[in-house]
């Protein structure tokens, strides 16, 4: 749905086609037709230029440069003259000792994270019942200011507040006699506080999308429902949520697509030796011995991997969303 | 007018309730930040500030302000924002004009081209090395322009123009033999501020925050964002020696040292997050438009 400008141009462009051939328009040589359009409209593909050869140089060159993934890469030989080994890159990291653990924390997080799509959510509807504006705004303003904290500043946060013997967290609980907990460097909590900690971080923000799709919801509705009487919860039961659902389907779908990708920025800042174990994911892993350690074609393979999984992932729920009508494309 | 039930009023109080809820978590550990910077370390440390500022001191703000690489990170932020977000804006609203024109040709096949990049892509190490390739590591250009555009922008941008600009306007100024860079920056340019402040702030923000690909592309100090600088003091929590001081390894300067990096800690927090949440909730409505017109489609 939200992706589908492309198919409405092609549409666009065979209905006027028809409609040219309906009123019997005299057919011009195709070339030279286009030569002339470009005549009178080559100011559009400069205009085009440069976002177009960006595009080229830094997204579709890189993908060429995935054939990395199957050579063995010599800088000597640079990317285009090293030899070829087929899959052995994947087949080494598909049997190393760490693949599934790596398998299993990329996956862990990033479903323990879908899990919670429904914070934002509760924001927006709980939001969009509050009657005093000025309230509102002001609670809108607060909830979407940590999105505006950088992952750095953020990360450090995360590290002050839960500093063993410093933190305000240990003490709070050392009032309770509980801990202290070394929260950074335990394996154990690496992935609740990644992920709740992004959602303190998102949860308003995560929340326009879906107050602006209950903006649009039609009053009617909730003025037919008022007059049989039907409470507050129960209209937003039976009015907000489906009004709201087809927004949910999507952004799910597109959170889908991204299952073994979210935020790697961040992870990487909460590493330590410590909490490997349970914070190495197959980003981190691919920075590390590709960017650190220079294994370009290895760590092309397991990226490699990774986007391919990610992309079919996204197909296969976008189909199944397809059913229910709501889809990407 | 109906008048609210007593069911309707406990839900309004329940609702305002959980508002509530959801607006004290985040704001404590703000008020908390802003309290910690401008406490006496020993009471943060200690547990003893929890809430409002002990014995307040302004040493952290003095010492983050006498160090010499926030400056500088400050300054090389500054620049990459101002100048990184006037060529994101020189590469997207452009493109973004082009493409909502209907008599464009190959619209639909450049709109693929763009948006498939956003499912897939080459991926982080094949991107390392062609800005390898290009010498660009390194350079103020790797930070500029391996994200010159960000496709999901430019789709925003595409439809704002083709919902506000009218094309009557368009085809007038057409038929009165203005070229089409003359109808783009004369007519719809001027048309467009609420875009172009809306893609600027987008683009400013990211540039602002990013940290990454400094890391990977920058070993100069020199050329160092403020982040990549924050990430030595409050992550790998290396306070250079020149904001310490430090004279002698006895045990009282070690938790002298200790004491200091603590109230710099969060004066730096400050110093860098500050600008963006001060500016913010003026500015809000541009990014709430933003957000509303990608979703549009959606």
């Amino acid at each position: 749905m939200r992706m589908n400008l492309p198919n409405i141009a092609m549409k666009k462009e065979t209905r006027m086609r028809i409609n040219n051939l309906k009123t019997k328009t005299p057919l011009i040589p195709k070339k030279n037709s286009f030569l002339k359009y470009l005549k009178t409209h080559w100011q559009l593909y400069v205009l085009l230029a440069p976002a177009l050869i960006y595009i080229i140089v830094f997204k579709y060159v890189p993908m060429y440069g995935l054939q990395l993934a199957f050579k063995d890469y010599m800088p000597s030989k640079g990317i285009f003259g090293s030899p070829w080994v087929g899959f052995d890159n994947f087949l080494r990291f598909f049997h190393a000792y760490y693949f599934w653990d790596l398998i299993k924390n990329t996956l862990l997080i990033n479903l323990y994270n879908l899990i919670l799509f429904p914070i934002p959510i509760i924001v927006a509807l709980s939001l969009n019942e509050l009657r005093d504006g000025r309230f509102k705004k002001i609670a809108q303003t607060i909830t979407y200011a940590p999105h505006f904290i950088s992952v750095v500043v953020f990360v450090g946060m995360l590290i002050a507040f839960l500093d063993p013997s410093t933190g305000i967290v240990n003490h709070v609980l050392g009032w309770f006699g509980i801990g202290p907990i070394s929260f950074m460097t335990e394996p154990g909590w690496f992935k609740t506080i990644f992920v709740w900690s992004g959602q303190w971080q998102q949860l308003g923000w995560g929340a326009i999308i879906y107050l602006a799709a209950l903006a649009g919801i039609d009053p009617e509705l909730h003025e037919a429902a008022k007059v049989d009487g039907a409470s507050r919860l129960r209209r937003i039961w039976h009015i907000n949520l489906p009004g709201i659902l087809p927004t949910i389907i999507i952004l799910l779908i597109l959170d889908m697509g991204n299952l073994m990708s979210i935020g790697f920025e961040k992870i990487l800042l909460m590493q330590n030796p410590l909490n490997l174990d349970s914070s190495q994911v197959i980003q981190t892993y691919v920075y590390d011995i590709g960017i650190l350690n220079g294994q370009y074609s290895y760590s092309t393979a397991i990226g490699l991997f990774n986007a391919v999984i990610n992309f079919i992932i996204l197909i296969f729920f976008n189909r199944i969303a397809r059913r229910t009508g709501t889809s990407l494309w | 007018m109906i008048k609210p039930s007593k069911s309707d009023r406990i839900f309004d109080i329940c609702n305002k309730i959980l508002v509530w809820f959801f607006i004290l978590i985040i704001i404590y550990p703000l008020i908390y930040i802003i309290s910690a910077s401008i406490s006496n370390p020993t009471y943060v440390n200690s547990g003893a500030m929890w809430l409002w500022p002990r014995d307040i001191t302004f040493e952290g703000f003095r010492r983050v302000f006498e160090n010499k690489e926030i400056w500088i990170g400050y300054r090389n932020t500054i620049f990459y924002t101002l100048f990184g977000t006037f060529i994101n804006l020189a590469f997207t609203l452009p493109c973004a004009y082009a493409l909502s024109r209907n008599d464009l040709k190959g619209r639909g096949i450049i709109m693929g081209i763009m948006v498939f990049t956003m499912f897939f892509e080459g991926g982080l190490i094949p991107t390392y090395l062609l800005v390898k390739n290009l010498h660009m590591t390194n350079t103020i250009w790797a930070l500029l322009i391996p994200n010159a555009l960000a496709v999901w922008n430019v789709i925003v941008t595409t439809t704002f123009f083709r919902v506000t600009i009218p094309k009557g306007l368009e085809e007038a100024a057409e038929i009165d033999g203005a070229s089409t860079f003359r109808i783009f920056f004369q007519i719809v340019l001027p048309l467009s501020a609420p875009i172009i402040a809306v893609m600027g702030l987008f683009y400013g923000v990211s540039h602002w925050n990013q940290y990454f690909n400094a890391l990977i592309y920058l070993s100069d100090e020199n050329l160092f964002p403020l982040q990549l600088i924050l990430r030595k003091i409050l992550i790998m929590q290396e306070v250079a020696a020149q904001t310490v001081n430090l004279q002698g390894t006895d045990v009282a300067a070690i938790g002298e040292q200790a004491k200091i990096a603590s109230i710099i800690k969060y004066a730096v927090m400050i110093v860098s997050a500050a600008p963006l949440l001060i500016v913010y909730p003026f500015l809000q409505r541009f990014f709430l438009k933003g957000v509303l017109i990608g979703s549009i489609k959606g």
